[in-house]
């Protein structure tokens, strides 16, 4: 029991960095206002103690590092900083083949080192679901993103078709929610909440991938994809074209492109997303 | 000096083992044989109790929406209006809309579904249900992807969805069995919304197009993930 109670403020601790320099400002703040009053000013303490914590960060609060809060690892713990990246595919699935040997899960993981290191780069925190040449359930993959609060996930894939050199993105076609009796979000619909939040981040990744890779669509596309079904968070599918190229390079040029897109897209996409309080919960 | 006996038995052994590495392999590949033969008779057999519906040409001729590839390449799936003899009877008619998709369109670039797939059952609950049931090919032999998987269901369901108004839901199995995709990607344990503006009533009818392919839900409900054994 004290183990978890020491476990639960650990971790409230970690996830709520933010509060240290938030209270500190406004404790400053309070004894600034009090000592304007004093000398006849006109900025209010209660203004400043009202402050909502999450624009805290966004000050710049002095840490006891002495760094400011604005750099974007602290500024990322307000709200979505986790993003779980998933190479599709791997063990004996190897998705998709091309005639040179070309083989989908192997590219992916690839793509997934850039990806990570892109959205690294932004601030986030990257959880992916694979590392090697394992293969995961689709179940344990969602698991992975429902586990953690304030995630986003991303799928990685390569086609068998389409033109080559473009990309799309696919967000979960619209499906009811549901819950259980206790409110609990329906395991088979977990995505259902978070149709229209994917959409934004689809459409976000999407548009930023159409300007890098011509003849890729404007907008992202629905499918019934089975990975983002069980997911419990924005989550989008990034499809490349394709495995019938005939040297690989050509996908390997792509990479960083589409690293780029899905980072800058996440970054763009995070003030948009008020994380739930807890995983699992609706937006 | 070793008896005589003794190099009888080493003889003997050594002719042994000289016949099993003769003989092994040839009843290694026998039994392969037998199994593929044992296989593809299933297959025959369940080919055979489900023959392509022949046409009936005393059936009025229709004009029937099939649905392939665009040719765009973006995705997308269109119309190609062909005159059919159709039949009135709803699961007749299915059949004989969807075997045509399989026969595939003029172009073949266009396909949607792989040419040796074949459809192997089709039922039509009283509620609108349809239960499509299609070769393993249609999962082994289609492209991996998430694009060309969903523009195979599509396919389907669209033609299903001009041709024959009965159709509500979509239920896809492959060789009698639900599967988890269709080839890694499109997600077939759930049903696929068709004819979702008649379902839904007249408030549904300026729903966009793309709504009409919406899976619908399971009946069961699982609050966590069931694990494969």
């Amino acid at each position: 029991m004290l183990l978890d109670v020491g476990l639960f403020l650990h971790q409230s601790i970690r996830r709520n960095v933010w509060i240290a320099p938030a209270v500190a400002a406004a404790f400053l703040a309070a004894a600034t206002g009090a000592a304007s009053s004093f000398s006849g000013g006109t900025s209010s303490p209660l203004a400043a103690q009202q402050t909502p914590p999450a624009a805290a960060p966004a000050q710049p609060a002095t840490t006891q590092t002495g760094s400011t809060a604005q750099d974007p690892a602290t500024q990322a713990r307000a709200g979505l900083n986790i993003v779980v990246l998933d190479p599709a595919h791997g063990g004996t699935d190897l998705g998709a083949r091309g005639t040179g040997g070309i083989h989908e899960s192997d590219i992916v993981l690839d793509f997934a080192a850039q990806v990570r290191t892109a959205l690294e780069s932004q601030g986030f925190q990257v959880v992916q679901t694979r590392q090697g040449n394992a293969n995961p359930s689709f179940d344990d993959r969602s698991a992975m993103a429902n586990a953690q609060r304030g995630a986003i996930f991303v799928t990685l894939h390569i086609a068998s078709t389409g033109t080559a050199g473009t990309a799309r993105v696919y967000v979960m076609s619209d499906m009811p929610t549901g819950t259980d009796a206790t409110g609990l979000i329906l395991w088979d619909r977990a995505q259902a909440p978070f149709a229209s939040l994917s959409r934004k981040l689809g459409d976000q990744v999407q548009g930023l991938l159409a300007q890098r890779f011509k003849g890729s669509p404007a907008n992202a596309q629905t499918a019934s994809v089975r990975q983002l079904r069980t997911t419990a968070a924005p989550a989008i599918a990034v499809e490349i074209s394709s495995v019938i190229v005939e040297d690989r390079a050509q996908l390997d040029h792509m990479a960083p492109g589409v690293a780029d897109a899905i980072a800058r897209g996440a970054a763009a996409f995070r003030p948009t997303y008020v994380v739930p309080a807890n995983p699992g919960e609706r937006p | 000096m070793m008896p005589r006996w003794r190099w009888w038995f080493l003889g003997a052994l050594v002719l042994a083992v000289v016949i099993a590495a003769i003989y092994l392999p040839i009843l290694r590949r026998n039994i392969r044989q037998a199994a593929k033969l044992q296989q593809r008779s299933e297959e025959q057999a369940r080919r055979e109790l489900t023959q392509p519906t022949v046409i009936n040409p005393s059936d009025p001729r229709v004009k029937a929406k099939l649905f392939w590839a665009s040719g765009a390449d973006d995705g997308t799936v269109s119309a190609v209006t062909v005159e059919l003899p159709l039949a009135k009877d709803p699961v007749l008619r299915a059949k004989q809309v969807l075997n045509t998709l399989l026969a595939g369109p003029v172009d073949t670039e266009l396909r949607t579904l792989p040419p040796d797939a074949a459809l192997l059952a089709f039922y039509l609950l009283p509620d609108g249900t349809a239960i499509a049931d299609f070769s393993e090919a249609v999962a082994t032999s289609i492209p991996s992807g998430i694009e060309s998987e969903q523009m195979a269901v599509d396919s389907i369901a669209k033609t299903l969805e001009a041709n024959v108004p009965q159709v509500r839901r979509l239920k896809i199995l492959i060789h009698g069995q639900e599967v988890e995709t269709l080839a890694g990607h499109l997600d077939l344990t759930q049903t696929f919304l068709v004819n979702a503006n008649a379902m839904l009533g007249p408030q549904a009818a300026t729903a966009p197009a793309a709504t009409a392919l919406t899976p619908a839900p399971a009946a069961v409900k699982l609050a966590e993930p069931a694990r494969k054994p």
